[in-house]
């Protein structure tokens, strides 16, 4: 049994984002960058298959600027056996990603998919259904339980109203919440380990994909910002505000 | 133009998200279907057909589309696109929306917007990004524009006043790919958490689930839904379905009060829109206070259940 993880490289979850001056995106200059937390719990899950005997083999890939290496190595650190880095400066849209996730399935034949439900810097939460699409695979988004049986697999699915389980065939495509599991720290003999593990790099187009965006941005803004607020000595007051201030009780 | 809306529903009745989406519908102009696809769904459908502004509804009844399946649901409504020549495609962007939508987009060859929270013209819209740190406004160059739409940045149209025809289009196939296993579904008397006009909220600082009943008691006082931090949601404070942020759900109450939670950016990606905040922390640094319209320094366990006792 053989499992791909797609990693993005984001803005660390714990950097506070700034829009550029002059609007056109925000700023990643001199910023931590980081795997996306999501895609860290697929690896995560795909490290505990095989530890479990049920896989055998992981490949990591990543669509992306040549620092992606960065990215594939910590996911090689927490356990996956190789990296394939596509390599590309352009930016690439959830669409063309999943077109460029379907040749390298063609090329390397998983039995499962697994993946971050969204990246969080577009929060897209879109390419692990289109892969699904483009395979006819089927797919069980926003995972929070994983069982895999023999040619199909159990997943316990986050929804708006509660827990939803589906029977999934394999192969099949998983799409990661944040309850699925709890990413391990790499450990140093680990990180070491990775560095010598095989990562291959190729270009979108010897998928024979072409990146071709069909979104423009015109502008990046900063969100509203609230109006100042004031603190209130005690629980009295508090009531009177809401009350007679901002009559909203 | 001529734009479709993807109902979100429960067989019987129409979910406020749909009303929102098509409230965004109306502002990009055009004739509206709203499809409504389930099993013994007519009353859904019947229900569609009240709603202002809608033109048409067509109901899809199956026993391939009980559960929502993508694999089911997304042929049919890429059919549905293709054969009435739909320029814009629309879904709430719940967990519903997001699940099966993008499979839409695959089917079309199109790149999806996700959550939008403004439209500027038929081809231009605002969306948040990094959270919510960021607002971008995108301009898509598809000729089928596929969305799915944020409910809290849009009024909901009203639910009664139109009569739009019901058309069916019969069965659907069934893609063998998936099957519905089970569910656990939370069952509460308290408003819905999306669409309440008042959310309590409880962090990490609460403790435990036994403590979280403070929450509780607080937000049955004020007719209150209940929300949640990640942290409170982890540690099994409450159910999953109760977290509120970035990868949570989006609320925008007339009152938000968070309790005993830090703010940290992905939770304020799901309530900073809320009219009115009300931060209780015992750090008085805590970054909820940034976006709190009223904060309160004091410890939760004295303040709460004073505040529920004095309201
Ligand atoms: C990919 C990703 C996605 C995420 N998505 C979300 C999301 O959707 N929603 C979300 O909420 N988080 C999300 N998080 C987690 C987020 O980063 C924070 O860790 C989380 O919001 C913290 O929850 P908290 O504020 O309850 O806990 P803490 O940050 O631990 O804060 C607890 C607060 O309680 C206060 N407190 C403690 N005791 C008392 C007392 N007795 N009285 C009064 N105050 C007290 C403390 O002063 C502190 O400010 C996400 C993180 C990642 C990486």
């Amino acid at each position: 049994m053989k499992i791909l993880v797609p990693v993005k490289r984001v803005i660390d979850y714990n950097v506070k984002v700034r829009v550029k001056s002059d609007n056109t995106g925000v700023e990643t200059q001199n910023v931590k960058m980081s795997m996306n937390p999501f895609d860290e719990i697929a690896i995560e899950e795909a490290v505990r298959l095989k530890e479990a005997g049920k896989a055998t083999e992981i490949i990591a890939v990543s669509v992306g600027p040549s620092q992606c290496q960065e990215t594939l190595r910590t996911a090689m650190a927490i356990g996956a056996d190789s990296g394939i880095l596509i390599e590309t400066d352009e930016t690439v849209e959830p669409l063309n990603v999943a077109k460029l996730l379907k040749a390298v399935v063609d090329e390397q034949s998983p039995d499962i998919v697994i993946m971050g439900k969204q990246a969080i810097d577009d929060d897209s939460n879109q390419t692990g259904q289109m892969l699904s699409t483009l395979l006819g695979w089927g797919q069980a988004t926003f995972a929070s339980k994983v069982e895999l049986e023999d040619g199909s697999a159990k997943v316990t699915r986050e929804l708006d109203g509660g827990l939803e389980t589906l029977s999934i065939k394999t192969p099949c495509i998983i799409t990661t919440d944040l309850r699925l599991n709890e990413p391990r720290y790499a450990s140093l003999p680990n990180i070491m380990k990775a560095k010598k593990k095989p990562m291959e790099t190729k270009s979108p187009s010897d998928y024979g994909v072409e990146i071709s965006n069909r979104l423009e941005i015109l502008k990046v803004e900063e969100p509203a910002a609230r109006a100042g607020g004031i603190t209130v000595p005690d629980v009295d007051t508090l009531i009177d505000k809401l009350k007679n201030e901002a009559k909203v009780i | 133009m001529s734009i479709l809306v993807i109902a979100e529903h429960d067989n019987q009745s129409i979910k406020d998200a749909t009303l929102s989406t098509i409230a965004a519908a109306k502002e990009i102009g055009g004739d509206i279907t709203v499809l409504v696809a389930g099993q013994g769904c007519d009353g859904a459908a019947q229900a569609a057909s009240q709603i202002e502004g809608v033109s048409t509804v067509l109901k899809a009844d199956d026993a391939s589309l009980s559960h929502n399946l993508a694999e089911n649901l997304a042929p049919l409504v890429a059919d549905t696109v293709k054969s009435k020549g739909c320029e814009h495609v629309l879904a709430p962007g719940s967990t519903f929306g997001k699940g099966f939508l993008p499979c839409v987009s695959a089917l079309l060859d199109v790149q999806q917007l996700t959550d939008i929270i403004g439209v500027e013209g038929a081809d231009t819209f605002k969306r948040p990004i990094y959270g919510g740190q960021a607002i971008a406004t995108v301009k898509t160059s598809d000729a089928i524009k596929v969305m799915t739409v944020r409910a809290t940045a849009f009024d909901k149209v009203a639910a009664s006043g139109g009569s739009a025809s019901v058309e069916d289009l019969g069965g659907a196939s069934n893609s063998g790919l998936s099957s519905f296993v089970g569910q656990e579904l939370s069952v509460s008397e308290r408003p819905e958490l999306t669409s309440a006009g008042v959310v309590v909220s409880g962090g990490r600082g609460v403790g435990s689930s036994d403590d979280f009943k403070i929450i509780e008691a607080l937000a049955d006082k004020l007719g209150a839904a209940v929300g949640a931090s990640r942290a409170a949601v982890d540690s099994g404070y409450i159910s999953n379905d109760h977290q509120v942020g970035q990868t949570g759900k989006v609320v925008a109450p007339e009152l938000y009060i968070a309790v005993g939670i830090s703010g940290a950016i992905q939770h304020l990606a799901g309530m900073k829109d809320s009219k009115i905040i009300v931060a209780i922390n015992k750090d008085e640094e805590a970054p909820i206070f940034q976006v709190a319209d009223y904060g309160l320094v004091a410890d939760l366990f004295d303040a709460a259940p004073a505040l529920t006792e004095k309201l």
